[in-house]
């Protein structure tokens, strides 16, 4: 059964309807809404399946199907699908690892009264990251992108009462979005210069040699080609989802999230979407290695972050003591792998570590979970031990994940894939820091696992959580021995020797096996690093198992400063809360003091001119004008009392008056001689 | 000085003239006042007839009208002035002119 | 139909009249018939759609009447893409403010007719096509806006509607200078001359005839009438009291829908009838709005009254309008300058103001559900926990809240990232600086949503906070609705304006 590209929407849409029917179901609805996304995951997972044997079919295609979203016009906004070996493998990988987080929370949660939203949650969160992957549009992916920081925001902070969580959540996607604002830029600044941000369209695509042709052949700022400060940008996007260096503090944060949240957002979901985008632009970013004169090659940047991501990453997981926090750095250090694989050219082997990193971290956070669901939600390793006897199942699964992880030669998928970058940093012809970095990051990635296994599973239980812990029920135990396996079976896939996975990836046809133990030095030495990191990891913890919860660590006992500086995650929060942080209040503070002050201030100045000169014209007014008029009216007033005095009102003085007149009438008459 | 009968009608005149005006400004009962006018107006009226019976057209009758008139308007008047009166002392319950003031400016 | 545009502005007012002739009716009757009256632009504004063809670019429905001769004065209403989006929104705005505005008591059927009233006189600036009456209609959405203010708003509502009134009509003094000296050069007053004696640079000469500085002068009076309408950064001080102050649903009605005549107005006004004196000054005015959407960002972080942080988040989302017209602006003429990012500013402008209307009018009446419940409390730090006690609301609340951060998939991230392709094709600069708002928006609004939501359950959480009632939910969903449908099939309005765009990218922007 294969799927055709014009279906290929379907594999997200499942998990979003899924999504959508669980928004809606009311808390009671819970095996309504659990099995809504578990089916939905497992129809997405075959169809994911059918897409694969399209994709594999011919390797080479980009098959895809794209259609108009946004016509406006002169500028049409189009988007699409794409199947191609990449997005068939991804989709793989997420729909199974998903499903088997999916059947595997069933138990853990069934306790929480947010059940059914839950399930909503994960789905739309699947939903998100399978959108991301068949997306044949930088604008598409951008969209599911920005819902998958909204999927793993509601999913961190889905136990809100608790102010921790709701803070991880809130820094979880804030810290995303500073990255993703690079990517915004970057995909702007694609679509200003090539007027498309499709990926691939029969040679019009943004990844197809016309409009690669273009970018790289114009500079801008600092001499860089347009299309290596694309390249840049995006990656802001990558470093802030995949938890690179330096916005990788709010990885170790969402731990605040249920258990199979983090599993799902270190393996399936959320961190891969950045070394995914960076492989899928792959092209956009290694174009301009032909350059010689540019002053800086997209990728040598993504190398650098990548191994300094690596190897910081697994030096503070010495020292932390929560168990998923532990867990969390060390997906921050093998996402530094993958970047660092991408960064010194060899993107399937990102991609295949990416793949076996998605099993074994799933088991490993599983695991995790496992034991936090037994021990009653006690997350500090100080305080659990001695639990492979009760828990054996989980003691087993974890410790092949475990091994997968460190890097256990031949029989490990982890194995494998850390073998495939080494030997691609070795490769490199820019610098070998790189391959340095790995190498030191394998010794401490061996020795911080085996710590982890030994602090928890050996020794004695020591406390009364870790005591009580006993073994949890198939349906959290089956998806572990599963994962399990497939830990194991995958690295076979991508050996040196049958590079079945690497070739479908580049879309050969063939396999072209070399040695299987092909650069033999290096894979000596890594197995020698391997070694030595378990071996002190053992010696230091696993010999002489700690007794007591308050009991030093025994690199604490070596070296209390540099042990203290790992703990502290070489404060990186604390120096984003005096530097960002405080600038950050500081323009608020700017913004709203100026509003407060200045702006309303001039307003408040222009009102009181307004009402100063209402002041002196009502000065003017009174004293002036109304004076002057006062006066006058004064005057006459005056004038009419005194006329009106003579109005006296009585009758007599009226005749008599007239009496007067008259008699002065007739002496003027007879005096002047008559008329 | 020769005394025609004209003199001697604008003497009565003159005579009935000033007995009303010195009545109409001395007493103070408004009724007596109205009384001192009303022989004021009939000694006017007395020098209409006298200056026609004894003036140059004694057959036209034209002073005659003007008494008839003048005794018709006098008759007018005393009835508004009485009815005043009566007003008056309504409201003051007195009709002593010098109580009622209420016209003065 | 000829009378439809008359039709459309006039309804409400009769609403009002009938309203204020019912004078012993009862509440409920009273409310009924606002309710109807005001739907009465959401049906014939739909009627006109069906009507409409997207593809003539000019005005449709056009009504002219010979009004008073004498001054060359013509009843002239007409409707194209940008009007008709704009009587939708007031459409769909008013009925669901009017519903939010249910639960008021004292005296319903004034609440009712000043509310008609105001509806009629917003509908009537976006349709009106001649200064004379368009200014009429301009100034009357004052006074109803006043009295709503005043007698419904909170304590500081006599300060702020006397603020929000005097500062109003200071710009638009400034704006009735600028007509009248408009009026002295050419004669007429009708828009749609104006913008052709505008076009073809008759009017600077006409008006220039005066003196050099004249144009210049007259510009910037007409700027300012519109610039504290919107408003523009930092002619806003007025706004954050305002709609804090006000009653809920005239926050509503004066955000989702007042704030827009503004913007209409440079797009309608300003920019067709003074298109070089704009390009000159939109230097400045391009920081400006990017001082809008950075301070007004920044300084909604630091609010902790709930209406006032979303009073400042209209002024960075009303910006963003602003930022695009200005870089369109700029860029006219200049070389290089492609209309498609030109397109591309515009229509996102246009989609923008129809979003912020849906989304800020649903985050006031979420606010304003909040006050309602908590006895007038509105503060930042006063609530907790609701999400526990009221789970329907959080939800839809923070549906709003993501549409106004930009999420995609909801209706806010069309219209920004229309406005960013155009703006980063016109002026990247702007662009990029302006990513700094979207930083803060999401910031200060994802606080929001963490302090009363998230968290242990506060005091007034915990006493017997009710979840959404029937009523309630049927007030907003139609708003969230519209941000789910226009979030993924934006194109339903897009069509709308497509052609009118295009022939302001045409007009405008090729040298």
């Amino acid at each position: 059964m294969s799927l055709p590209v014009q279906l290929l929407w379907l594999i997200p849409a499942l998990p979003l309807l899924a999504a959508g029917l669980g928004a809606l179901t009311p808390r009671s609805g819970r095996k309504l809404a659990s099995g809504a996304a578990i089916l939905a995951m497992a129809g997405s997972f075959l169809l994911s399946c059918g897409a694969l044997m399209t994709a594999l079919a011919d390797p080479a295609a980009h098959l895809v199907h794209n259609f108009a979203w946004l016509d406006l016009g002169e500028g049409v906004l189009r988007l699409g699908w794409l199947l191609d070996p990449l997005t068939a493998f991804m989709c793989v990988m997420v729909t199974f690892v998903g499903l088997l987080i999916f059947i595997f929370s069933t138990g853990y949660l069934h306790e929480d009264p947010n059940f059914t939203r839950f399930f909503c949650f994960l789905s739309l969160f699947a939903a998100a990251m399978l959108g991301l992957l068949v997306a044949n549009s930088l604008l598409l992916l951008f969209i599911c992108w920005e819902l998958v920081g909204l999927a793993s925001y509601l999913l961190i902070g889905f136990w809100f009462h608790k102010p921790s969580a709701a803070a991880a959540a809130k820094k979880a996607f804030i810290t995303t979005r500073i990255g993703d604002l690079g990517l915004l830029l970057g995909m702007l600044w694609l679509y200003d210069s090539t007027g498309s941000l499709l990926f691939y369209d029969g040679g019009q695509g943004v990844l197809e040699a016309t409009a690669l042709g273009g970018l790289v052949a114009q500079t801008t700022i600092g001499g860089l080609a347009v299309s290596t400060a694309i390249g840049l940008l995006i990656f802001c996007g990558a470093i802030g989802k995949s938890g690179q260096f330096p916005l990788h503090v709010w990885l170790p944060d969402a731990m605040e999230g249920p258990t199979p949240v983090s599993a799902l957002i270190h393996a399936a979901t959320m961190v891969a979407a950045g070394v995914f985008l960076i492989a899928r632009v792959y092209p956009l970013m290694a174009v301009d290695q032909g350059l010689a004169t540019t002053p800086l090659h997209a990728l040598t940047v993504v190398a650098t972050i990548g191994a300094i991501t690596a190897l910081m990453g697994a030096m503070i997981a010495v020292a932390q003591d929560d168990i998923k926090r532990v867990l969390a750095f060390s997906t921050v250090s093998q996402l530094g792998y993958m970047m660092l694989a991408l960064g010194v050219g060899s993107w399937v082997a990102a991609i295949f570590h990416l793949l076996t990193h998605a099993f074994f971290k799933a088991l490993l956070f599983l695991g995790s979970g496992s034991v936090i669901h037994a021990a009653h939600h006690e997350q500090d390793i100080r305080r659990l031990g001695g639990l492979r006897g009760p828990m054996r199942i989980t003691f087993v699964t974890f410790a092949l994940g475990m091994m997968a992880l460190s890097g256990v030669p031949f029989l490990f998928s982890g194995f494998w894939s850390k073998e495939a970058i080494l030997h691609a940093a070795q490769g490199w012809n820019v610098s070998h820091l790189p391959l340095y970095a790995g190498l030191a990051a394998v010794v401490l990635t061996a020795f911080y696992m085996t710590r982890l296994v030994a602090e928890t599973f050996f020794g004695s239980a020591r406390s009364d959580e870790a005591r009580h812990a006993h073994e949890n029920s198939p349906v959290m135990t089956v998806p572990l021995v599963i994962l399990a396996v497939c830990a194991i079976l995958l690295g076979f896939i991508g050996t040196p020797a049958f590079p079945w996975l690497q070739s479908r990836l580049m879309g050969q046809t063939e396999v072209h096996g070399h040695s299987l133990f092909e650069g033999g030095g290096l894979m000596v030495l890594s197995i020698v690093l391997v070694a030595i990191g378990i071996g002190s990891g053992w010696a230091l913890y696993g010999r002489r198992p700690r007794t007591t919860t308050s009991a030093l660590d025994p690199i604490e006992k070596i070296s209390p400063g540099l042990f203290g500086a790992l703990r502290a995650r070489f404060g990186f929060d604390e120096l984003y809360a005096a530097t960002v942080g405080r600038l950050n209040t500081a323009t608020a503070a700017l913004a709203d003091g100026l509003d407060r002050y200045v702006w309303d201030g001039a307003v408040r100045f222009l009102a009181a001119l307004g009402e100063f000169a209402g002041f002196v014209n009502k000065e003017a007014d009174e004293d002036v004008l109304n004076g002057g008029f006062d006066a006058t009216n004064d005057k006459i007033r005056g004038t009419a009392r005194l006329y009106s005095a003579a109005q006296t009102g009585g009758a007599h003085g009226y005749m008599r008056t007239v009496a007067i007149g008259f008699v002065l009438l007739v002496l003027i008459v007879m005096l002047g001689g008559g008329l | 000085m020769i005394l025609t009968p004209l003199h001697l009608c604008l003497i009565l005149s003159s005579a009935l003239f000033c007995i009303g005006l010195i009545g109409a400004l001395t007493r103070s009962n408004a009724i007596l006042v109205l009384l001192g006018i009303e022989l004021m107006l009939n000694a006017a009226n007395i020098n209409f007839i006298a200056f026609w019976r004894y003036g140059p057209n004694p057959e036209a009758g034209t002073g005659v009208l003007f008494v008839v008139f003048a005794i018709g308007v006098a008759a007018a008047e005393a009835a508004v002035g009485l009815a005043l009166v009566i007003a008056i002392y309504r409201h003051q319950r007195s009709i002593r002119l010098q109580d009622a003031r209420l016209l003065k400016g | 139909m000829t009378a439809l545009l008359s039709l459309i502005v006039f309804t409400p007012w009769i609403g009002a009249a009938v309203l204020a002739a019912l004078s012993s009716a009862k509440p409920g009757t009273v409310r009924a018939i606002a309710l109807l009256f005001s739907l009465s632009t959401l049906g014939l504004g739909l009627f006109a759609v069906a009507n409409f063809d997207p593809s003539r670019v000019g005005s449709q429905f056009v009504e002219r009447h010979d009004w008073i001769t004498a001054l060359n004065v013509h009843y002239h209403l007409g409707l194209d893409g940008l009007s008709l989006i704009l009587v939708l929104l007031t459409g769909i705005v008013t009925p669901v403010a009017l519903l939010a505005s249910w639960r008021v008591e004292r005296d319903p059927r004034l609440f009712a007719a000043l509310f008609l009233m105001l509806q009629g006189a917003a509908l009537g600036v976006f349709l009106a096509l001649d200064f004379f009456h368009w200014f009429v209609f301009w100034e009357l959405s004052l006074v109803p806006a006043f009295f709503l203010i005043k007698l419904w708003g909170g304590p500081g509502a006599t300060r702020a509607a006397y603020q929000f009134v005097i500062y109003t009509i200071g710009g638009s003094a400034f704006m009735l200078l600028a007509f009248a000296a408009l009026y002295a050069a050419t004669g007429t007053m009708d828009f749609i001359q104006l913008a052709q004696l505008g076009a073809d640079g008759t009017l600077a000469q006409q008006l220039g005839a005066v003196g050099g500085w004249w144009p210049k002068a007259v510009f910037l009076g007409a700027l300012l009438g519109l610039a504290v309408k919107v408003p523009l950064w930092p002619f806003h001080t007025w706004l954050p009291p305002t709609y804090a102050e006000a009653p809920t649903g005239a926050s509503m009605f004066l955000t989702g829908v007042m704030s827009k005549m503004g913007v209409y107005g440079f797009l309608r006004i300003l920019w067709p009838i003074f298109p070089t004196q704009l390009h000159g000054a939109s230097g400045w005015l391009l920081w400006l709005a990017l001082g809008g959407v950075v301070f007004g960002a920044f300084a909604a972080m630091r609010q902790t009254d709930l209406k006032r942080m979303v009073a400042y988040s209209s002024l960075n989302h009303l910006s963003y309008c602003l930022l695009a017209l200005f870089a369109v602006s700029a860029a006219t003429g200049q070389p290089g300058t492609t209309s498609v990012a030109a397109i591309a500013a515009l229509s996102g402008t246009i989609l923008q103001m129809f979003n912020h209307g849906l989304s800020a009018a649903a985050l006031f009446y979420c606010v304003g559900l909040l006050e309602a419940r908590s006895g007038g409390l509105r503060g930042l730090n006063d609530f907790g926990g609701v999400r526990t006690a009221a789970p329907i609301f959080a939800g839809l609340c923070g549906i709003a809240l993501f549409s106004s951060l930009g999420l995609p998939g909801l209706n806010g991230f069309v219209g920004e990232f229309l406005i960013f392709r155009g703006v980063f094709g016109l002026a990247p600069w702007a662009a990029a600086v302006a990513c700094l708002g979207l930083l803060a928006t999401a910031l200060f609004l994802l606080t929001f949503w963490q302090r009363v939501f998230h968290g242990p359950t506060g005091k007034v959480a915990s006493s017997g906070f009710q979840d959404l009632s029937r009523h309630e939910i049927l007030t907003l969903s139609p708003l969230i609705a519209l941000m789910f449908v226009l979030g993924v099939w934006p194109q339903f309005l897009a069509g709308l304006i497509n052609p009118l765009v295009t022939s302001w990218a045409s007009r405008l922007v090729l040298p």
